[in-house]
């Protein structure tokens, strides 16, 4: 009885009740991102990476359909079967943020942090949180630029909520629908050897449009310039982590097939920022004009807002 | 919620509701929230009244005018109210699926209740909105906001916190973060036409 209790009440987190759950599973920590160096014996070169790619691939692979079959084993229609999609601890997802902040060249975003455990929740409020950032920076920026014009009436634009709301989060999961039946459809005809689940290319995606978060507070800065800079360095980040993720995937298909889908993909995520850019953050028009000159732009500009 | 009190054995003459029991509980909890200790009342007698009766109360001064030309304007009382109970909705899903051990219903109640001081705020703004508008005016607007503001998360985290799994905490209280920021920005955007 009193064992049972100490079982009960001491917590040891995840490896414990997994532990407790399955003991015949293979304990080594998948979660831990300190495993990956051990596996790769020295810096990451030509053929030498593929084969340690390849044999994280399959290493990987076994253990995620061993793990795959053992964890996801409640129907769909049970609530147990949607928890395991946010099956995550506070500290994993600061580690997966910061994994999509800090590109780095050779390291797999999904093998490093997912590691066969995508979860829902990244995506979900990270998407959520953009959201808001664009329609409250949009608005914000909106009211510094016109402020001062005696016909500008601030209104708080809660349409654009709704507008943002659709596009964020139709990008978020559609474009990866796509990029998955892409993969599975190129999967049949070239055998790859990293292939991706759809949420892991979802949580992929939804974590490396964290860094829009920042760059669309940063935007209300009313410069064009300033803009331009923070659009590139942002699609610079994000965009090289999804590279970096779906190279492997296509690196054995067709030269220019592989090529033509990284390019796409990162055309995509460009397009979805400078379309945000342009529609919820008016043009910064050039202040300090005397007044004189200043009148038509004052009808402009209230002809622009109305 | 509160039963009503039939009395049995007269089928004919059923007693009215209590109504005054069902106000002093839903005050109860107003105090509560005002004063956010560790008690277990709002969650043990849950009930939605409150909620309901704030979030119209808000929904109803957030509301742009009727006559209104202007195409973006503020919300509307339908919009507000979605807002409020969608959002709440979600959070208490997201603590579900994270694994808290609190129910669906008393997470609502919880989340409704402390919107009280960002109705309160509502309120107040509305009234130094009556004087000149100016940037005092705006400060003003802007501090009274910002205290209600994270009166609400103290209140909300104080009930909500203890039901989370240790390591999942912050996952949980963000989204009511988020939730009452939201709300906060459309009571200090307000602009009366």
């Amino acid at each position: 009885m009193a064992a049972v209790d100490d079982l009960q009440f001491e917590e040891f987190g995840d490896t414990a009740t997994s532990l407790a759950a399955n003991p015949d599973a293979t304990t080594i920590s998948i979660e831990d991102p300190g495993e990956t160096p051990e596996h790769q014996p020295g810096p990451p070169g030509g053929s030498g990476r593929e084969e340690d790619d390849e044999l994280l691939g399959n290493d990987d692979s076994d253990k995620t359909e061993l793990l795959a079959g053992q964890k996801k084993s409640s129907p769909f229609w049970t609530f147990e079967y949607y928890q395991t999609f946010f099956d995550v601890d506070t500290y994993q997802v600061f580690d997966r943020i910061k994994g999509s902040l800090l590109p780095i060249p050779g390291k797999n975003f999904v093998r490093l942090y997912i590691r066969s455990n995508p979860d829902l929740y990244g995506p979900f409020w990270i998407c959520a949180t953009l959201v808001f950032a664009i329609a409250i920076s949009g608005n914000l920026s909106n009211f510094l630029i016109h402020l001062g014009r005696k016909t500008y009436h601030y209104v708080p634009e809660f349409r654009k909520v709704s507008i943002a709301a659709t596009i964020i989060y139709a990008y978020a999961w559609l474009v990866p629908l796509a990029l998955w039946g892409f993969l599975v459809w190129r999967n049949s005809k070239v055998m790859n050897i990293v292939s991706y689940s759809f949420l892991e290319i979802v949580c992929v995606y939804g974590y490396s449009l964290f860094i829009y978060i920042p760059t669309a507070i940063l935007w209300i800065i009313p410069q064009k310039v300033v803009r331009w800079i923070l659009v590139m360095i942002a699609l610079g980040i994000s965009g090289s982590v999804l590279a970096m993720t779906f190279w492997p995937a296509v690196r054995e298909d067709n030269r220019r097939i592989a090529l033509a889908t990284i390019v796409t993909i990162v055309l995509l995520h460009m397009l979805l920022s400078v379309g945000c850019l342009a529609y919820f953050f008016d043009a910064p028009e050039m202040d300090h004009l005397p007044t004189s000159t200043a009148a038509p732009n004052q009808t402009a500009a209230a002809a622009k807002s109305s | 919620m509160a039963e009503a009190a039939e009395s049995p054995g007269d089928p004919g003459t059923a007693t009215p509701r209590p109504l005054m029991r069902d106000l002093k509980a839903v005050g109860k909890k107003f105090m509560h929230v005002l004063y956010p200790r560790k008690s277990n009342t709002l969650l043990r007698d849950w009930d939605l009244w409150g909620p309901l009766i704030l979030c119209v109360t808000l929904a109803l001064m957030l509301q742009r005018g009727s006559v209104d030309s202007e195409k973006d304007g503020g919300p509307q009382f339908a919009e507000v109210f979605v807002i409020v109970w969608f959002g709440a909705v979600t959070i208490t899903l997201n603590s579900k699926l994270l694994g808290g051990n609190i129910s669906f219903f008393q997470s609502l109640c919880v989340l409704g209740y402390c919107i009280l001081p960002l109705t309160v705020a509502m309120l107040v703004c509305r009234l130094v909105l009556l004087a000149e508008p100016g940037p005092i005016n705006f400060m003003v607007r802007l501090f009274v906001v910002i205290v209600m503001f994270a009166w609400s998360i103290v209140a909300s985290t104080a009930f909500l916190a203890d039901s989370q799994p240790p390591n999942r905490k912050a996952l949980a209280v963000y989204p009511v973060f988020l939730f009452y920021f939201v709300i906060s920005w459309m009571i200090l955007t307000f602009t009366p036409q």
